[in-house]
């Protein structure tokens, strides 16, 4: 390369004006908000009806503004106000935009002069750079965006591209992870501290971490004292976004020194060097914005009937029980949220996306869904996103349920509530659950007939709802601690309490919870679409039946990192169990099994049994199902045979195992009625069993056997 | 912001002095990208720097990847505790040889020398 063909200088990095004291000139529309330019910084905002717009500069720190620069009426390009200003110190700076709107403002305007804006497209808010630390009352001006370098090192970071079907995802919370004084990180509830504890997810040998919001938030934006307590309670889950291209500073190690981008990069990083991707929990449905009550932050100020979904009236549509819902099928909103998603997957190298709430998202402006909704269309077509897996919650807070009708283009994958509420219905032995338990465990085909089985996203326990221990130990709710007479969270849980509500000294009563909790790990990862874990549950994580655990920063919510001792037994097997899911590809197919031998392995690919072998017992007070699969072996590609028996009735049964082709036998995986170790054994040194053809299943127990070939 | 230079065997030793941040960065970026294009062996001293901002941070970085086309090192000595959490945290750590006083680098450098030395190797870019 000839240096003298690099660009130096540009001719346009000089000012044409000069306001207030600094030189400026027209700036560029594109791309919106501010970007570092050769001499200075461009700054570009949208307004569908302002009449005038300041960029407000702040020295960091400083109460009051060192200047406020009003953009030239002839700067403004259809509605986009920009302008590039010379001479600034990007990295002291702190900014804002006042806006001026219309003198006859229409009754969903909202323009509020007195107010300096946050931009919705910062990259750093320098809103509490410590996580908890209380604002300063005196500050006017708290929610400031600043810049961002953005020249991260990725070295040869390479997307993962782990096909979907065969991801295992682990769902946890940045801070509460490694904020346990257990944890026994280096910088404790932040991004640097879930590096540390990398090795641990490779050991449980998930592929993919799902992380909840991780978006710049104000855990003090709704918070509150338990008036029982006393106890502060914070926002700490983060479903309510500030700054939607920011990451959140006080899970930064580094937030003081506004790096925290940096150090989130460096997370996701190392996480691809071991092997996991990283999925962000995304909330676009809603922002902190709240009702007609609550803050101007941004979009409020900017252009409220653009960015919110409001009544005739002039109140805000409520669809995600926060008090606002984001108008995201409008144009400028729409290419609001892909251009966000973009610059995550591009930026942070994200791998996919879990979009809260995400039914709101095929609402139109007054709320009704639509057919063919422009957003999710654009998602499932994006060119930048094409690569990510892109995950529905596919319910919002107005009433709309779409499990399996969610508009999907063939492309979106969702939360498969219906799964868990099936599985957890026949884990506690409910009758007439057998027959929908079944298409549940091969992927849900009567929900993503067209889509295949990596549509499902499979679980048992997420972090709205009960912890698996929990749905063991506790029949209802116990929310005291929330504050709220316990009218907060789901009510209607399938959970049972295995015979005494709440922690025993009964061993008994122990022992069944321990297997129940097996069972439903078991279940849960020989099931075709893509399971996903709730972290902790891998070691009983308690949350002592709180079922809505938003609000508690304390060891309530934290993972307890001594679990991993005292727990040791289970983590073990939940590895096992992770690790025998991933040599088995039958059980980790893309599209749904049929019954027919479409694998030429001399069996169906699924098959259904009873205590006879090829008799199911599809009758309403039948408890116990075998499932066959049968496909090829992970490394020869020869017949790869996985024999599950689950048993949820509370007598045990003699069961007749299928017979396998001659030259076969089976070994024994797992066993949720026996002690550890043999519980379940290493993937690959499965056990002989006494009985070729016949196998006790004991009451409540799920047993998984392998075929082996004779020696 | 202060720079003392002087020679320990084979590794220029860079001492600063001063807060690293956007006002001074530019200098000291400046001055040390001049000396790394002749010296192999760049250690800079950190045990008169207060405080580093992140446009500090990005110097470090930037003379790291300077050095690594060249095929030149650059090693850092003397960081307060906080720097180098700060370093740690964001992943920059592993870029550099790090150690608590000069004569360890100093001595982790020369190894490499003298390896070198023995057994030249073709600089992969």
């Amino acid at each position: 390369m000839n240096p003298s063909h690099l660009v130096r200088d540009r001719i346009d990095s000089f000012p044409t004006h000069t306001v207030a004291g600094y030189g400026v000139r027209a700036g560029r529309p594109q791309p919106f908000g501010a970007t570092l330019v050769p001499g200075g910084v461009n700054f570009s905002v949208f307004s569908g009806q302002a009449s005038a717009v300041s960029v407000v500069l702040f020295r960091q720190g400083e109460k009051q503004p060192m200047v406020e620069i009003a953009i030239p009426e002839e700067f403004r390009i259809g509605r986009v106000w920009s302008i590039t200003v010379f001479g600034l110190d990007y990295e002291d700076l702190e900014y804002g935009y006042r806006v001026t709107g219309p003198e006859y403002p229409e009754i969903n305007d909202r323009y509020d002069a007195t107010k300096v804006l946050a931009d919705p497209y910062a990259q750093v808010m320098s809103l509490r750079p410590v996580w908890g630390q209380p604002s300063d009352p005196d500050n006017a001006y708290p929610y400031r965006s600043r810049l961002a370098f953005d020249d991260f090192d990725w070295e040869d970071d390479a997307p993962l591209r782990i096909p979907s079907h065969e991801l295992v995802i682990y769902e946890t919370h940045v801070r509460g992870f490694t904020r346990h004084p257990s944890s026994g990180v280096t910088n404790p509830g932040t991004y640097a501290g879930l590096v540390e504890k990398i090795p641990y997810l490779k050991e449980l040998g998930i592929n993919a971490i799902e992380l909840l919001p991780i978006f710049e938030f104000d855990e003090f934006g709704d918070s509150r004292l338990n008036q029982e307590t006393g106890e502060l309670l914070l926002n700490y889950w983060g479903y309510n976004t500030v700054s939607f291209f920011a990451p959140k500073a006080g899970y930064a190690a580094t937030g003081r020194f506004g790096m925290q981008g940096d150090e989130l990069k460096n997370l996701v990083k190392k996480l691809h060097k071991a092997g996991i991707e990283v999925i962000l929990d995304v909330v676009f449905n809603h922002t902190a914005e709240g009702n007609e009550m609550g803050p101007s932050i941004s979009f409020r100020g900017l252009d409220n009937s653009t960015y919110y979904m409001m009544t005739p009236e002039g109140y805000y549509y409520n669809f995600s029980g926060t008090g606002n819902t984001f108008n995201s099928n409008n144009p400028v909103v729409r290419d609001f949220i892909v251009g966000c998603l973009r610059f995550w997957a591009s930026q942070y190298h994200i791998d996919g996306f879990r979009f809260d709430l995400a039914a709101i998202m095929d609402r139109d402006e007054h709320g009704v869904p639509l057919e063919n909704p422009p957003l999710l269309e654009a998602l499932a077509h994006d060119p930048v996103l094409r690569d990510c897996v892109l995950i529905a919650e596919a319910w919002d807070a107005g009433g709309l349920y779409q499990v399996g009708s969610f508009p999907n283009y063939r492309r979106w994958s969702e939360w498969n509530g219906k799964f868990r509420d099936t599985v957890r219905k026949f884990l506690k032995g409910d009758e007439g659950v057998l027959g929908e338990f079944a298409t549940r465990m091969v992927g849900s085909p009567d929900l993503y007939k067209h889509r295949g089985a990596r549509a499902s996203i499979n679980f048992l326990t997420c972090h709205d709802g009960f912890t698996l221990a929990d749905s063991v130990a506790y029949n209802d709710k116990h929310n005291e601690a929330n504050g709220e007479d316990n009218r907060d969270g789901a009510n209607d849980n399938n959970a049972w309490n295995s015979g005494w509500e709440g922690p025993t000294d009964d061993p008994e009563i122990n022992k069944l919870r321990a297997r129940q909790i097996r069972n439903g790990l078991l279940l849960l990862l020989t099931s075709r679409g893509i399971p996903m874990i709730l972290s902790g549950d891998e070691v009983g994580k308690t949350q002592h039946g709180n079922n809505n655990a938003y609000c508690h920063d304390t060891e309530l919510a934290w993972f307890d990192w001594t679990q991993t001792e005292t727990n040791a037994d289970l983590l073990r097997f939940t590895g096992n169990v992770v690790k025998f899911r991933a040599q088995h590809p039958v059980l980790h197919g893309a599209h749904h099994p049929n019954s027919i031998d479409a694998t030429d392995c001399g069996h169906p690919e699924i098959s259904w049994h009873g205590v006879r072998a090829w008799e199911p017992d599809w009758s309403p007070g039948s408890r116990l199902l075998g499932l066959m699969w049968c496909g090829h072996h992970i490394e020869n590609g020869a017949a790869d045979y996985v024999y599950v028996a689950a048993n949820t009735h509370w007598e045990g049964h003699d069961v007749q195992l299928p017979p396998l082709d001659d030259g076969w036998h089976w070994r024994r995986f797992a066993d949720t009625s026996l002690d550890s170790p043999s519980d379940a054994c290493e993937p690959g040194a499965e056990v002989a069993v006494e009985n070729p053809e016949n196998y006790w299943v004991g009451p409540r127990s799920v047993v998984v056997m392998v075929g082996y070939r004779n020696a | 912001m202060n720079l003392r230079r002087r020679m320990v065997g084979p590794v220029a030793v860079v001492s600063l002095a001063g807060g690293l941040d956007s006002d001074s960065a530019p200098a000291v970026q400046d001055k040390l990208s001049k000396l790394l294009a002749q010296q192999p062996y760049l250690l800079i001293d950190f045990a008169g720097v207060p405080c580093v901002s992140s446009a500090g941070l990005r110097t470090l970085l930037l003379l790291y990847r300077q050095g690594q086309s060249l095929g030149h090192q650059v090693g850092v000595v003397g960081m307060s505790p906080e720097v180098r959490n700060v370093l740690d945290a964001t992943g920059f750590l592993d870029f550099f040889t790090v150690a608590d006083t000069v004569a360890d680098v100093v001595a982790a450098l020369e190894v490499d020398a003298e390896e070198e030395l023995r057994e030249p190797v073709a600089s992969g870019s």
